[in-house]
């Protein structure tokens, strides 16, 4: 009975390498919240979690959001609550910051730039890929 | 006439598409996603800049402040509240949405 215990909660179960790709700008579209919100779940099977923000996805990461005017939630700050849940990989691709005319100081967290060839090894290496 | 671009110009071609076919003096309205192609730095900038002289460029401000990008607009584009959108809708005779 504790073997299956262990099993379900993960303890001493497969820790596989999840990798989560966020592709697509905040608000616009529902992808980049349910994203996030995936990502929390995955933290609940001690998996061993990396987030990559690129393309419009690094819009996800901006300081200073304020979503009153339009009326939905500002899931920006749930980014900042990811290490409580042992979520410390957060990767961005350096073209994509670039092309945005953005830099570190602009992310509401601290994150690891990667440059595409980086980007590349980091994402052969996983054992599954989610992308949003 | 008055344009509409709701899509971010890095993940669709409804900007380009719009700029290349808005005629002289016509209005361009950036909402939602398309607001990003109006600030500092990014590759949409210089389209933006190019088409301002003949084009009217404008951005919804409460998408802009949504996504953190307020500081950042270029100069020359003209930021409307939600009460701006419905004047210049209710100004022009033809309104295309570029979705």
């Amino acid at each position: 009975m504790s073997d299956m215990m262990d099993d379900m909660e993960g303890g001493e179960g497969v820790v596989k390498k999840f990798m989560f790709v966020n592709r697509k700008a905040p608000h616009g579209t529902i992808y980049a919240l349910e994203g996030l919100e995936v990502v929390l779940v995955s933290a609940a099977f001690d998996q061993d979690v990396s987030m990559v923000f690129a393309d419009d996805g690094v819009y996800e990461l901006i300081k200073g959001m304020n979503t009153k005017g339009i009326e939905v939630k500002d899931f920006s700050k749930t980014y900042r609550a990811l290490d409580g849940y042992d979520i410390e990989k957060l990767y961005v691709e350096k073209a994509s910051m670039d092309a945005r005319g953005l830099t570190e100081a602009d992310l509401i967290v601290d994150v690891t730039v990667l440059d595409s060839a980086e980007m590349a090894n980091l994402m052969a290496e996983q054992d599954v890929v989610v992308s949003y | 006439m008055l344009h509409i671009v709701n899509k971010s110009a890095t993940e669709r071609n409804s900007l380009e598409s719009c700029l290349r076919m808005a005629s002289k003096g016509s209005a361009v309205l950036l909402i939602e996603d398309a607001v990003y192609a109006v600030t500092q730095g990014g590759v949409a900038a210089a389209q933006i800049q190019a088409a301002m002289a003949d084009l009217q460029i404008y951005a919804l401000g409460p998408d802009l402040d949504a996504r953190g990008m307020s500081a950042r607009v270029l100069d020359g584009v003209k930021v409307v509240d939600y009460g701006g959108f419905v004047d210049l809708v209710a100004e022009t005779n033809v309104c295309q949405s570029w979705l």
